[in-house]
């Protein structure tokens, strides 16, 4: 996993809320036996009319030039819906590192903190200030102070992330680095009540 | 303070707490499919580990699995390259599996009940979020993603931040025609697919004691569509005897040993929840969702509100977009509407019971001409039990598709899809757009509503048809 400090960058807005993990990757998609490749079906049916990838749909975010940067922000409750962790694969793979919204369902939460996908939690009125922002607007998302900032306005909004999450994140480690070195403490507790 | 269910069941489980991060919890049965277990799998081979306890794993194939002929190989290759997948994995690692092809394989989260597999006071996970069903017996169930599996793998534990607990109470007497499906349709239809994040939800009440196990399975099932982790019901009489002589059931003295650790998973009478809801059973009609979110549901008889009604902004816009994606009109009600397509299955009801109510709508009548109705039982053994009693006769006379086991069309992944455009009466979990099929229109109802609407080819009110 790629280590996350600091993320300055444009940002792609999608301004929609209860953004489910069928529309961020359709399970037709997830047929795959490896975790690369699935950016190209990120949001496929928004993105593509009748389903045929050389069509886009020219109004969605993701087709429009203007629109760059490595931060997806997005209206409350994304990531609800399926257990999925081809979504934030999807993310990642079509190259972003952070999202932003009022709301994150839990199981996408945990999914994206496991793959190095940062969910950065505004309030609503935060992200309505993102919203209002043009397209040529840059984020500073600093994830040492757990900072997120409007670079053009300087408006600043801290966000929670827990200690443990936080660190793994700031230097690329993973749950299973950590669970493999308590083997012993596992051990102890199944010989104690199993 | 007294303790709740969740709480006496995670402690049990708590293998530590790290200072300023998540518990380690303990699993005791890890399931496993097709889908979101290779990379897992990947992971731990790359990384030269073993998986730590590989007798606690139980692997299905459901997801991917066609309905039909599964007798031959799967005509898709990604498919059959990721059902092959599983095989070989399984093999390789030393993990059961109930394949294509075996007795006992079928939707992950119908077989480890009917199999006796799940049980009360356990720590389940799958990645699959409709893990939450197995909570029906009175053990922490929910689903994870894909390294959370691996971690399983490697440790036969998980890191997870304690949710918090909130207790549904459902008192008072069911009105005719509503089922366990309504129950739960009408809760997030007033909770909202979001209004139970960060919580692991009770169901309790006089209501919720009245139901089987397999209707308690329904319920617990679709606590993910209001964002909760998982949700559950104490186990009693019903469970045990549900439980006692399935196949993976503790026998003789071990099963009086566990009877007793069992009736000991109560919430004690002081505990106290984060929140609490209250709800009269006298209020739930059939219910009906027009939306693209399992929380936009109506009574079926009701009208689709129209947006004014709604002050919240974002919600009013959410339900414009969502009318425009069905093709309905607010203010109208959905009674009479033709429909192209009935889906009876998924892990929500494609059980025996679920299965029996159909057959009693639809006994010696014929469907519409104008439906396509599939039924699609959640198991081998649910399969075998329809041909035992004799409903595939039932429902062959009354023109539906009987078809094989498997997750089928409830997530448009397999053959099984509905044409966009069309509308689908789905007892499955899920309205979201594209989620049965891309343009496909889903609209969430019980077996009962799905019975009778497949009989009159119109959203029909069952109450009409029930004597």
């Amino acid at each position: 996993m790629e280590p996350i400090k600091t993320i300055h960058s444009r940002f792609v807005p999608l301004p929609l809320e209860n953004v489910d993990t069928d529309q961020i990757i359709p399970a037709r998609f997830l047929k795959a036996t490896t975790r690369e490749g699935f950016g190209k079906n990120l949001f496929r049916d928004w993105r593509y009319l009748d389903n045929d990838d050389t069509n886009p749909k020219k109004d969605f975010v993701l087709n429009r030039p203007e629109y760059e940067g490595k931060i997806l922000v997005a209206g409350k409750n994304f990531g609800c819906g399926s257990s999925r962790e081809h979504a934030a694969w999807a993310i990642l793979d079509h190259g972003f590192t952070v999202v932003v919204s009022s709301f994150f369902a839990d199981i996408f939460k945990g999914n994206s903190l496991n793959n190095g996908v940062l969910p950065v939690q505004v309030s609503d009125e935060f992200l309505q200030k993102i919203f209002n922002q043009d397209n040529q607007s840059t984020l500073t998302v600093d994830l040492e102070n757990q900072k997120i900032i409007i670079d053009n306005t300087g408006e600043e909004e801290t966000f929670d992330i827990n200690n443990y999450k936080k660190n793994c994140l700031l230097n690329g480690y993973d749950d299973i680095d950590y669970l493999v070195s308590i083997k012993e403490d596992i051990e102890k507790f199944e010989n104690q009540t199993l | 303070m007294g303790r709740t269910l969740f709480e006496k069941i995670w402690n049990n489980h708590l293998v530590k707490t790290i200072p300023g991060g998540p518990d380690v919890i303990y699993i005791d049965k890890h399931f496993i499919h097709e889908v979101t277990s290779p990379q897992a799998f990947a992971g731990i081979e790359k990384r030269g580990f073993k998986i730590f306890r590989p007798k606690q794993v139980v692997a299905t194939a459901d997801h991917n699995v066609p309905t039909i002929n599964q007798h031959l190989p799967i005509r898709d290759m990604l498919s059959r390259l990721q059902v092959d997948q599983l095989i070989a994995n399984c093999n390789t690692h030393g993990i059961e599996l109930y394949g294509l092809g075996h007795p006992f394989q079928g939707i992950v989260h119908v077989i480890g009940p009917e199999l006796g597999i799940t049980q009360p006071g356990m720590t389940i996970v799958c990645g699959d979020s409709h893990t939450s069903t197995h909570g029906a017996f009175g053990s922490i169930a929910f689903g994870i993603g894909t390294s959370e599996v691996e971690m399983v793998f490697a440790s036969q534990c998980v890191l997870q931040s304690r949710p918090k607990v909130m207790r549904i109470n459902i008192n008072g007497e069911l009105n005719k025609g509503v089922v366990s499906k309504d129950i739960i349709l009408y809760i997030i239809s007033k909770i909202t697919a979001s209004g139970a994040t960060g919580y692991f939800v009770e169901y309790a009440g006089s209501a919720i004691r009245a139901q089987s196990m397999e209707a308690r399975m329904t319920i617990c099932n679709m606590s993910i569509e209001m964002g909760a982790r998982g949700g559950m019901i104490a186990p009693d009489e019903t469970t045990f005897n549900y439980i006692k002589g399935r196949t993976f059931a503790p026998q003789g003295e071990e099963w009086d040993k566990k009877l007793n650790e069992w009736k000991q998973l109560q919430t004690d009478d002081d505990a106290v929840f984060d929140k609490e809801i209250n709800i009269d059973a006298a209020d739930i009609e059939p219910m009906i969702t027009y939306g693209t979110n399992p929380g936009l549901g109506i009574a079926i008889n009701g009208l689709i509100p129209t947006a004014e009604s709604i002050p919240d902004e974002g919600e009013r816009k959410n339900i414009i977009k969502a009318l425009e994606y069905m093709g309905l009109q607010q203010g109208k009600t959905l009674l009479g509407m033709p429909v192209q397509n009935i889906f009876i299955g998924s892990c929500t009801n494609s059980r025996i019971e679920d299965l029996r109510l159909v057959a009693g709508v639809v006994k010696g009548k014929k469907k519409s001409e104008h439906v396509k109705v599939m039924i699609v039982p959640g198991s081998q053994q649910v399969a075998a039990q329809i041909k035992a009693e004799g409903l595939d006769k039932v429902f062959e006379e009354a023109g539906f598709e009987v078809r094989q086991a498997g997750c089928s069309a409830c997530l448009g992944m397999n053959e099984d899809k509905i044409p966009a455009g069309e509308y689908c009466i789905s007892t499955s979990n899920r309205n979201f757009e594209g989620r049965q099929g891309a343009g496909a229109r889903t609209l969430l109802a019980s077996p009962l509503t799905a019975a009778a609407s497949a009989i009159t080819g119109v959203v029909t009110d069952v109450r009409t048809l029930l004597n």
